[in-house]
């Protein structure tokens, strides 16, 4: 068949926006080399493919960069279309981007807040907002096995990479349970369905080492 | 099938524009409904409960929300003309981050020249010039983001432009004399029907700002 495909994927093993692509690229079968970035110390490759915002992840694909992990998303199910993540219905597609939307900037935001404010009135105040923004995704899981509906993609890698796989760790180790059973049984429900498939477990952060990490930048974040 | 499509919009809003010309762009029939922020209805309510804003799109009952997903939503039900994204998917993904760049740094960049003062908006004036400098090299000398074609990134861009006056005059400085070429490609950009109507008038932009600036105590 063609020519080599040389795929490349810089991360950090913490980040949920780089453990969702791990997810994908797993998904669909795709060969690839991972390159570990330090968060403090960013290697010039990364400050080269990544000038303007300077982050991870980034994808190099057969030499082309492609930056953002929403996009990279789409960009992996458009290059390789067999095992799509996202639905071809346009009105579908637009929720999945709407909820992913909702969760990297309001959702990350809120949650990450509810750890690192120093003080505790604050911290309660956020842990507040992010239930009441993670309420929404509740009501988009009833009466289906994973937001894709049958069977794993996007918004699942989504939301499974930062919420169950990366905030609930953080909360985890400060001693606060956020997301009950009594008022997210859909989530929860979610999160179990979640755990058994293959390549999610492949693809999350080691759990005693992430809660570790995730108090020492929180800890980092309220002493500053 | 009868395609009912309806708009519930803020004439300023530079991402309500957006929506409104990717509707032209394809010849979409839509009824334009006006909100007023301050007394929102409740059909935009009930159509955007999470976050109550507009632009919100209405097609045949269903609500579509924000205002990029909403033209990638237009591209793919009314994919039979004018394509607003490349079909190659590194060149979509490239447009794709260009529009993101966009929403990530220009609207918090752009209030800042002028709802602030003193040395917060000396730095707002900076950090924004700064913003539109990088989008003026991705542009270099190609006529649209894209190249020859008009598309996202220019649509996603294009309504801040009304607001450069109004910028110009609150932050007291030249815009085109800092990014001369990107002022060519927004004039250039305006020759288009689709946009020309779908752009409220700098002017009333203007007005605009200044009775927010009242509200705000700047003036």
């Amino acid at each position: 068949m063609a020519e080599k495909e040389e795929v490349k994927l810089l991360g950090i093993w913490a980040s949920p926006f780089n453990r969702r692509i791990e997810m994908a690229l797993k998904l669909k079968g795709i060969p690839y080399d991972y390159v570990e970035e330090k968060l403090l110390d960013k290697s010039p490759l990364l400050l080269e493919l990544n000038p303007i915002h300077k982050k991870v992840p980034v994808l190099v694909h057969n030499g082309k960069t492609i930056l953002e992990s929403l996009v990279i998303l789409e960009y992996i199910d458009e290059a390789w279309p067999h095992n799509p993540i996202l639905s071809q219905d346009p009105y579908e597609r637009s929720k999945a981007r709407f909820f992913a939307k909702l969760i990297d900037e309001q959702i990350f935001d809120a949650g990450f807040v509810s750890m690192a404010r120093a003080d505790e009135k604050g911290r309660e105040a956020f842990v507040e907002k992010t239930r009441e923004l993670i309420m929404h995704l509740e009501k988009e899981l009833v009466g289906k096995d994973f937001f894709g509906g049958k069977s794993v993609g996007f918004l699942d890698f989504v939301a499974g990479s930062m919420i169950p796989f990366c905030l609930e760790r953080g909360w985890e180790g400060m001693g606060l349970e956020v997301i009950t059973e009594e008022k997210f049984p859909e989530f929860k429900r979610w999160v179990k369905n979640m755990e058994k498939i293959e390549i999610v477990k492949e693809c999350i952060p080691p759990r005693e080492k992430h809660i570790e990490h995730m108090n020492f930048m929180v800890q980092r974040v309220r002493s500053a | 099938m009868a395609n009912e499509v309806i708009l519930l919009d803020f004439w300023p809003s530079m991402f309500g524009m957006r929506t409104r010309i990717a509707l032209r762009e394809k010849g979409v029939e839509f009824e334009y409904r006006e909100e007023d922020l301050r007394n929102k209805s409740p059909l935009l309510l009930q159509m955007n409960p999470v976050h109550k804003k507009i632009p919100v799109l209405i097609h045949n009952g269903k609500s579509v929300n924000e205002s990029i997903i909403q033209v990638q939503y237009i591209d793919e039900v009314w994919s039979h003309k004018n394509p607003l994204l490349p079909s190659d998917p590194y060149l979509k993904a490239q447009a794709r981050f260009w529009a993101d760049f966009i929403d990530k740094k220009m609207y918090d960049a752009q209030r800042k020249v002028w709802a602030t003062k003193g040395e917060e908006q000396e730095a707002g004036k900076k950090e924004f010039i700064e913003i539109l400098k990088t989008l003026e090299t991705e542009l270099g000398d190609k006529p649209y983001f894209a190249g020859d074609d008009f598309g996202y990134v220019d649509i996603a861009l294009i309504g801040y432009y009304t607001w450069f006056p109004a910028y110009e005059k609150y932050g007291n400085f030249s815009i085109e004399s800092e990014c001369p070429k990107l002022i060519a490609w927004a004039k250039k950009c305006l020759e288009r029907e689709t946009v020309a109507k779908s752009l409220p008038d700098p002017e009333k932009v203007i007005g605009f700002v200044s009775e927010l600036r009242k509200r705000f105590g700047l003036e």
